[in-house]
């Protein structure tokens, strides 16, 4: 009947706008829910979220070894050509001529943190550090190499 | 004691063993008029810092912290921006009206504070009419509101002047039926009647449901009629950048800024004055060691706290709610507040006949 659906109506909506005002005020209250960072001051003890994505960084372990194989999957899957994969021949321990990056080139000016290239990457060589900083006085000073010089790929990363 | 009613009489005293009556009444007029601006001024302050605290708690935020204690001096700081501003006058424009529309709006407001009774006997004119006084003036606001959007010469403008043209006339409507409620209950249209017959207990109280609901529908209709969120259509900033003020900066954007400001604390006040009993302290029926103690605590904090509690609803509305679409707007008048309140006058009327409140 459709005076029973107009009270409805009016209470259900009162029970809506109701719950969404006990929302507001527990945050009103709650003050430790304040997500607000107040960034050049607490610098040190900044709480970046979990997905929050700065540069692409190769982790490198003691003995100056990466996980990069030069499949080239990251410069492929890179919507802007953000990724140049510079290779270089290399002799392994038989003595045959192997296949072997010589430089990653990463131009930070061009990346939009898609992460593409990450979820690309078959042997996780890559990924996104937490590092926002980037200003620079040079535009070159973006272009980034992300091996170490004198870097070699890791015992048994195909 | 000190009180205010106290300090006006003394003030009176003193100007009539001085000066002839004419002279007395000028002065005290001039002394009323300064009071007035005076109070505008603070309260634009400290609603517009409160505003903006709210605001950010509500949205999981810190707010202003940078200027002053805990950031408390934003207001006067943002108040001193707009005063060095130039205040633009567009050449397109029909400068006449560009420039009166803001005054107006102060004006109306200036208006309003008339019959406010702010403490136990004070009140700047006590007139018989106040309920319909109060009702009659402040729809003079959509006039100030049209003439800046029309004047201004911007689509922008225009629009968010016949929006709230539109929204202002129709929720006039509920606001009027909810406040007759408490007029039928009371027999009186003079606020200071209607606080006197909270005595023994606010109408709120005291009138059970129907008076719940009529409070219910003076809040949603008042927040209506000031143009605020989620009913602020006229100023609609995702839509028509700023509405009716679109074209106005500097001091003229401030006085439009100070008048929605100055509306919501009077409307507020209204509100406290005829549902929560105004400058009245909380008194239960015949308990009277508690209401001994609760005439301890000044008539003025009575008043200013449930005002400013009020005020504190309607901002709790505004970082709550999304702003309603025109038809949704005008809906939620025709379709519901209006009948809902129609009847809801009908309760109350046979409820004070039978003399079922207490």
């Amino acid at each position: 009947m459709f005076i029973i659906k107009y009270i409805k109506d009016v209470f259900g909506a009162v029970k809506s706008l109701a719950t969404g005002m006990k929302r507001t005020m527990y945050y009103f209250t709650h003050h430790k829910e304040i997500i607000t960072e107040q960034y050049p001051d607490n610098r040190a003890t900044l709480d970046l979220p979990e997905r929050f994505k700065g540069e692409v960084v190769m982790p490198h372990n003691e003995n100056n070894e990466h996980r990069c194989t030069g499949c080239q999957a990251c410069e492929l899957a890179c919507p802007n050509g953000t990724i140049k994969v510079i290779f270089k021949n290399e002799l392994n321990a038989e003595g045959k001529k192997k296949k072997a990056i010589d430089k990653l080139v990463y131009h930070l000016e061009l990346c939009t943190m898609c992460n593409l290239c990450i979820i690309a990457c078959p042997s996780d060589a890559i990924k996104m550090a937490q590092t926002f900083e980037h200003s620079v006085f040079d535009r070159s000073q973006l272009t980034k190499i992300l091996n170490n010089p004198g870097s070699k790929i890791m015992d048994g990363v195909e | 004691m000190w009180s205010f009613s106290h300090i006006a009489n003394e003030m009176h005293e003193g100007l009539s063993a001085t000066f002839n009556p004419t002279m007395t009444l000028i002065i005290e007029m001039v002394i009323a008029g300064v009071a007035v601006i005076g109070l505008f001024a603070g309260l634009g302050l400290v609603l517009v810092i409160m505003e903006r605290k709210v605001s950010a708690w509500m949205q999981i935020r810190l707010g202003p912290n940078r200027v002053g204690p805990k950031g408390m001096l934003q207001s006067l700081a943002d108040t001193l921006k707009l005063i060095v501003k130039e205040g633009l006058t567009p050449n397109g424009a029909d400068k006449f009206l560009f420039n009166l529309a803001p005054f107006i709006a102060m004006i109306v407001a200036m208006l309003l504070m008339a019959p406010i009774a702010f403490a136990r006997d004070f009140q700047l004119w006590d007139l018989n009419i106040g309920v319909l006084y109060v009702s009659a003036v402040s729809s003079i606001m959509v006039i100030s509101i049209l003439m800046a959007g029309w004047a201004s010469n911007n689509k922008y403008s225009l629009m968010g002047a016949m929006r709230s043209g539109a929204q202002i006339v129709s929720y006039e409507l509920s606001a009027g039926l909810s406040i007759l409620a408490i007029v039928v209950l009371t027999g009186s249209l003079s606020l200071s009647d209607i606080i006197h017959s909270q005595a023994d207990g606010w109408w709120i109280f005291k009138g059970h449901i129907p008076v719940l609901i009529a409070f219910v529908t003076f809040i949603i209709a008042v927040t209506a009629e000031t143009n605020r969120a989620p009913f602020d259509l006229a100023e609609a900033e995702s839509e028509l950048t700023a509405g009716f003020h679109t074209e106005y900066s500097g001091m003229k954007f401030a006085l439009f800024f100070l008048a929605e400001y100055v509306n919501v604390f009077i409307v507020c006040a209204i509100g406290a004055t005829l549902f929560l009993g105004g400058w009245m302290p909380f008194h239960i029926g015949n308990w009277q060691g508690f209401n001994h103690v609760m005439d301890y605590i000044p008539s003025s904090l009575w008043f200013f706290g449930k005002t400013f509690f009020l005020i504190f609803v309607i901002m709790w509305f505004r970082w709550t709610f999304p702003r309603l679409r025109i038809d949704q707007l005008l809906n939620l008048e025709w379709k519901y507040l209006l009948p809902i309140s129609m009847f809801n006058l009908l309760l109350v009327t046979l409820m004070a006949i039978m003399g079922w409140h207490f």
